[in-house]
Order: structure tokens, then C-alpha cells, then sequence
């Protein structure tokens, strides 16, 4: 049983939506999406779902929540679809709200959970057909539809307008010139070989990252570019939200930029879901087997620059950091050997979280979690205790996080739970331990 | 009533078994047409290499931290397979009615295979019952179909030591092992068809998608 703090929370997004549904509605859309909209995935792991609870142990918020049996995978889908399908769609407002707090905040779509099925049934992709259901009913945490709204509106996750935008590369380009002399951050040169991508949070409210950035290429003598017009951000909300009409139209654009600068790749910025949206969801949704222009994640790219010796590590990190192997690039690219290569470059004293790799714990913030904003904070804090005991059982001041929402949710976390430690990204450590050669 | 159940009975069982596995077969395979990422992602390589990695015994992580189940769960399915197939005195019954004939277990090793599928199921149940994470999501079918494995393995022991009449147990024992053929297609039973697909998928998903294992 979910904690009554946690039932008790009222979202605007989620309750005043269901107030103006009517059964008929409900019914209509939830088997739309069942019978239209899903077909073999969906029935398959319908049926062979043996009810025997193994995923159990795979959920950080079950193991954190003492193992409460309602925080299990499998009860998530119980307390969801297959009530929905057992009921055919006649649920009330009561089962539509709990289903929006088990699918919007409990699950992170992190699919550890499909690790520890024998049968590898998706109970992520299981719980994301409930949010389908659930946006197509208009039924969203307020904050989260908002993000969703700024992608439609906007193209990007943050309401940056197209001014703001440039102002804030052009800003940027000065701060990076002021550490070293010459610095670009070229707007649409086209046939460069690289297009960098970021998130929307960057301009808004990061914006030194991409200064950082523009100081590693610079260094590395990357021939680069960023697009000045809406495609710069793939950043997906939306993808999680479950409108995936607009998700699909975010990824066309961002593709679409990238296809008329005519770049050779996409560096992606340090960010997973956002990774995630560009690489499957996005091309997947739009009829695509692959993007049309490989895309590499920023640990990869670094990767590359240290081992080819384009960047020179003269300096590393002496207090003990560790690492949050971030879902989207590690169980969703396999990644985590990469990443410990780069860590182990930066720094002299990196112990690992146990588990890790593809076993490791969700931050508990992707996944739209964190996008769901304050009034759902206190529950996802309490979902995520054993990430605070991993943290703490490494002695590590510093938690490198290659991923926003893993950097926001891991911050979180050693707040709440008082862990003195704090968070970088692996661009910001970068920027300290390289040669900057200035000419 | 005997007769019946010996005869057409068991060709109704076997007919409905294999026409309702046959029929659910097609009607997936059309319906993962429509769901238009299964065709594309699946890749036998990667298929296979997760089915290998949860068909052989302690493979992966999950399976390491659950021994007992592990050990429980593998023979259970070993022994709920292979002993109504090698069954001598099934392997008698193929002879006579279908000129059909192959190895067949020592009686003895027959004996411990059923008591195995009897004690697995047992322990599926109890687990059920005390372990809060699954009694939590455990329906009454859940139990049925526990009961449902049981009862032709509990009848045919019974009836092959002759303990209360030969003859009822005997009849149990072809209504309830009919029974379970019937019901296979039709319930969660059906794992043991999807299991193959179910895992190539994800296994496809994570190796050639996503460049991860999946164990």
C-alpha cells in the first residue's frame, strides 16, 4: 500500500482532467488503445505472464519501500491494464488517478525490471500503454503536460524562444572565449561533421554546459555545429507523456536539421532519455528502422577524443567519485564500459555502485519522473532510498552523472537524504583535467 | 463412460491442444505484423542468445539470487515435460495406438520425476500463499492452474500403485491430464509457447538495439 502522503497528493493535471471525463469516454479510449492501437507486444505479454512476482526484487522502489508488494513491477501492471482489460474499460476517476500516480511517478521506464522476467516481458513498454491511455484521456501531472505543451509549441522542452536561443549560444560563445581565445560556437555551418544536440534545460537554465562544450571542441579541433532554428532540442517529454503524435513530430525536426546542415553525425549532449528519443522511440514512432545520421552519445565522443589523444588529460580529479550508470545509455546502449574508461582517465579514485552496469538502480527521475514536479517530489525520495544507501556504501563525495535527469534525481536524493555529496557532469570534470592549449 | 474417455476423449485432447496452440500461433503472427517494431527487431542471433541464457540453470542474475526456485522451477519444467512423454506405460499406449514407439524412463526414475512435479507444485502454491510480493497478484485461476498441473501427475501416481479404486483414478487421472491439454492454449499455460518469442524479442531488443544483456 502506496503511503497515504503519496495518495493524497492532488494534481491538477491529473484530478480536474478526470473530473471532466465521462464513462463513456474512458471506455472508448481505453479500448482504443487496447485493440487499435496494440496488437502482439501487448497480448503477448498479456498472456504469458505467469503472475509469479520475480521482477519483484528489480524495482528500486519496491526495495526501497520495504518491499511493499504494491511497488512490485508486476503489481503496477496488475493495478493498471489488467484491470483495465478485465473491466473492459469501465474504470471510475478513483482507479484513473491511482493509475496515473503508478504510472506517471512509480515507474521510471527504466526496464531493469525486464532483466529479472525469465519470459523478458516489457513491463515498461506495458506501463507506457498506460500513460498513452492515460494522455489521450487528458489525464497528465500538470507539470509534466506542461513540458509536453512546450514541445508542441515550441519544439523545445523549456519555452525558449528562438531570440533567446541565439542570445544564450552568442553569450555562451563570449564566456567560452574568455578561456580561451577563439572559441566558436558555429550556427548552421553546413557539411560540418559534427552537429551537436543539447536539452532544452541548457540554454534555459545550464547555459555554462554549453560553453564547456564549445571549449572541448574547440580543443579537440572538432569541425562542428549547432542549428540556430527549432530541431535543436531532442529532449522527448512528450515520449513519456504519452503523446506520442507530438514526441514523433520533436524527432522528424531534430532529424530533419540534422539532414539539412548535411552533418556526417549527432554528438549528443549528456543526456539519456533524450538519447533514447533520438536513437528508438522517435525513428521507431515515424516508420524509421535507424536515424538517418548515426547519432553518438556524449560518453562515447569523449571516449573517441581521449583515446585517439585529441584530448589530453593533464590533470585529474583527486576526492573519491563514483558513477550512476544511466538507463538510457547504459541498459539502452551499453555504454558502461566506455564511461568507466572516461571516468578512470579523469579521475584518481572512482569507486563503483554495486550493482552496476546494466544492473544498476534507476536515478528515479527519468523517465518523466522528475518532470512531474514538487508535488510528487516527497514520493519519489521515498521510492529511491537504496540509491541513497549505494551512494553512501561508496564513500564518494562526487557522483558523475552522464544524463540530466540521472544529474537532477541523484541530486535530489543526497539532499533528502543528507549524503554531503555532490553532482557533475562528465563535461564539467572535462573542462578542469585537459590541456587547454592557449594560442 | 470409460470407453469414452479412453478413446475419443484423448483424440479430443490432443486435437484441441495442438488446433488451439496451431490456431493462437497464426493469429500472434498476424497480429505482430500489425504491431510493426516485432518483424523488424527480431534478430535470431540475439534471439538465441538470451533463450540460452534463461534456459540454461543459474545464467543469469535473477535466477543466481533465487536458487531454491531456480532449482525447484527447472526441474519441475524438466519433469512436467518429460515424464508424460517417456512414461513407460504411456509409451505402451503410443505402441498400441499408433505403431509409435521410443525409449521410456526406469519406473523408478518415473516415480521421482512425478513426486518432483508434485512437491514443484506444491511449492508454487505455498509460495503463493506467503510470499506477499506474489500472493499480491495471485487470482484464484493462478491456483487452478497449479491444481490443474498437479492433478494428472497426483491421479496417475495413484492409479499406478492401485491406492483407492484403479479404475476412478484412472478416469481422473485422462479427464484432468485432457483437461490441462485443452486448457493450455487457453491460459497462462500458454508460456510455454510464447516463452521462445517472448525472450527472442527482448533478447533482439537489447543485443541489437540496444547493445546490452538481458540476463
Amino acid at each position: 500500500m502506496a503511503d497515504l502522503q503519496d495518495i493524497q497528493v492532488i494534481d491538477p493535471g491529473v484530478d480536474d482532467s478526470i473530473a471532466k471525463l465521462t464513462p463513456e469516454r474512458i471506455e472508448q479510449v481505453i479500448n482504443r488503445v487496447l485493440t487499435e492501437e496494440s496488437a502482439a507486444r501487448l497480448q503477448t505479454y498479456l498472456e504469458t505472464c505467469v503472475h509469479c512476482g520475480l521482477c519483484a526484487d528489480a524495482c528500486q522502489s519496491y526495495i526501497s519501500r520495504d518491499k511493499d508488494p504494491d511497488f512490485a513491477p508486476v503489481a503496477k501492471v496488475k493495478d493498471t491494464l489488467w484491470e483495465m482489460v478485465k473491466r473492459k474499460g469501465k474504470v471510475d476517476g478513483e482507479f484513473l488517478h491511482n493509475a496515473a500516480r503508478i504510472a506517471f511517478i512509480d515507474c521510471g521506464a527504466c526496464r531493469r525490471c525486464s532483466m529479472y522476467c525469465p519470459f523478458g516481458i516489457d513491463i515498461s513498454y506495458l506501463i507506457m500503454t498506460v500513460r498513452r491511455i492515460l494522455n489521450l484521456l487528458g489525464v497528465v501531472p500538470q507539470y509534466l503536460q506542461d513540458t509536453t505543451n512546450s514541445h508542441a509549441a515550441t519544439m523545445n522542452q523549456m519555452w525558449v524562444q528562438q531570440d533567446d536561443w541565439i542570445d544564450t549560444l552568442m553569450w555562451q560563445e563570449e564566456d567560452a572565449q574568455a578561456e580561451l581565445a577563439g572559441t566558436r560556437i558555429p550556427l548552421d555551418k553546413e557539411g560540418a561533421e559534427i552537429m551537436y544536440s543539447v536539452i532544452g534545460p541548457e540554454p534555459k537554465i545550464l547555459a555554462q554546459l554549453i560553453a564547456n562544450m564549445a571549449i572541448i571542441f574547440k580543443v579537440a579541433g572538432a569541425d562542428w555545429t549547432m542549428p540556430s532554428t527549432d530541431g535543436w532540442d531532442n529532449s522527448n517529454m512528450a515520449m513519456y507523456s504519452g503523446d506520442f503524435e507530438t514526441m514523433g513530430r520533436v524527432e522528424r525536426l531534430h532529424w530533419e536539421r540534422a539532414m539539412e546542415l548535411k552533418v556526417k553525425r549527432v554528438v549528443m549532449g549528456e543526456c539519456g532519455h533524450a538519447y533514447r528519443g533520438a536513437v528508438y522511440d522517435g525513428p521507431r514512432w515515424l516508420g524509421w528502422t535507424e536515424p538517418p545520421i548515426p547519432m553518438v552519445h556524449a560518453v562515447e565522443f569523449y571516449y573517441e577524443m581521449i583515446t585517439s589523444g585529441r584530448l589530453k588529460i593533464v590533470r585529474k580529479i583527486e576526492e573519491p567519485v563514483t558513477v550512476q550508470d544511466p538507463c538510457n545509455i547504459v541498459r539502452g546502449r551499453g555504454l558502461h564500459h566506455k564511461l568507466r574508461y572516461v571516468i578512470n582517465a579523469l579521475c584518481e579514485d572512482f569507486r563503483d555502485m554495486e550493482p552496476r552496469y546494466e544492473h544498476n538502480y534507476c536515478c528515479q527521475a527519468g523517465g518523466g519522473l522528475i518532470n512531474c514536479g514538487p508535488p510528487w517530489k516527497p514520493s519519489r525520495m521515498k521510492s529511491n532510498r537504496i540509491k541513497a544507501d549505494q551512494i553512501r556504501e561508496t564513500g564518494a563525495h562526487l557522483v558523475i552523472t552522464p544524463c540530466h535527469n540521472c544529474h537532477s534525481g541523484i541530486e535530489d536524493i543526497i539532499g533528502y537524504y543528507k549524503l554531503g555529496a555532490h553532482v557533475n557532469f562528465i563535461s564539467e570534470l572535462l573542462i578542469k583535467c585537459i590541456e587547454i592549449p592557449q594560442d | 463412460m470409460y470407453d469414452f474417455i479412453r478413446g475419443p476423449l484423448v483424440w479430443i485432447a490432443f486435437l484441441g491442444f495442438f488446433g488451439g496452440m496451431a490456431y493462437q500461433l497464426v493469429t500472434m503472427a498476424r497480429l505482430a505484423r500489425k504491431d510493426k517494431v516485432v518483424y523488424k527487431t527480431l534478430e535470431l542471433r540475439y534471439g538465441l542468445r538470451s533463450i540460452l541464457h534463461w534456459v540454461i540453470p543459474f545464467a543469469g542474475v535473477n535466477m543466481r539470487k533465487k536458487p531454491l526456485y531456480t532449482v525447484l522451477s527447472y526441474a519441475f519444467h524438466v519433469c512436467v515435460l518429460a515424464t508424460p512423454i517417456f512414461l513407460l506405460a504411456h509409451v505402451v499406449l503410443w505402441r498400441a495406438s499408433w505403431g509409435v514407439s521410443w525409449w521410456s524412463l526406469p519406473d523408478k526414475v518415473a516415480d521421482g520425476m512425478t513426486l518432483v512435479v508434485i512437491v514443484a507444485c506444491l511449492f508454487f502454491i505455498i509460495r503463493r500463499l506467503v510470499r506477499p510480493e506474489v500472493r499480491n497478484v495471485s487470482y484464484w485461476s493462478d491456483f487452478f492452474i497449479a491444481l490443474l498441473v498437479m492433478a494428472p501427475f497426483v491421479t496417475g501416481f495413484a492409479a499406478h500403485y492401485q491406492w483407492f479404486s484403479y479404475r476412478g483414478m484412472l478416469i481422473a487421472h485422462i479427464v484432468s491430464g485432457a483437461l490441462w491439454l485443452l486448457l493450455i492454449p487457453w491460459t497462462r499455460l500458454i508460456h510455454m509457447m510464447w516463452f521462445p518469442f517472448t525472450r527472442a524479442y527482448m533478447g533482439s531488443e537489447f543485443g541489437a538495439v540496444r547493445h546490452a544483456r538481458d540476463w
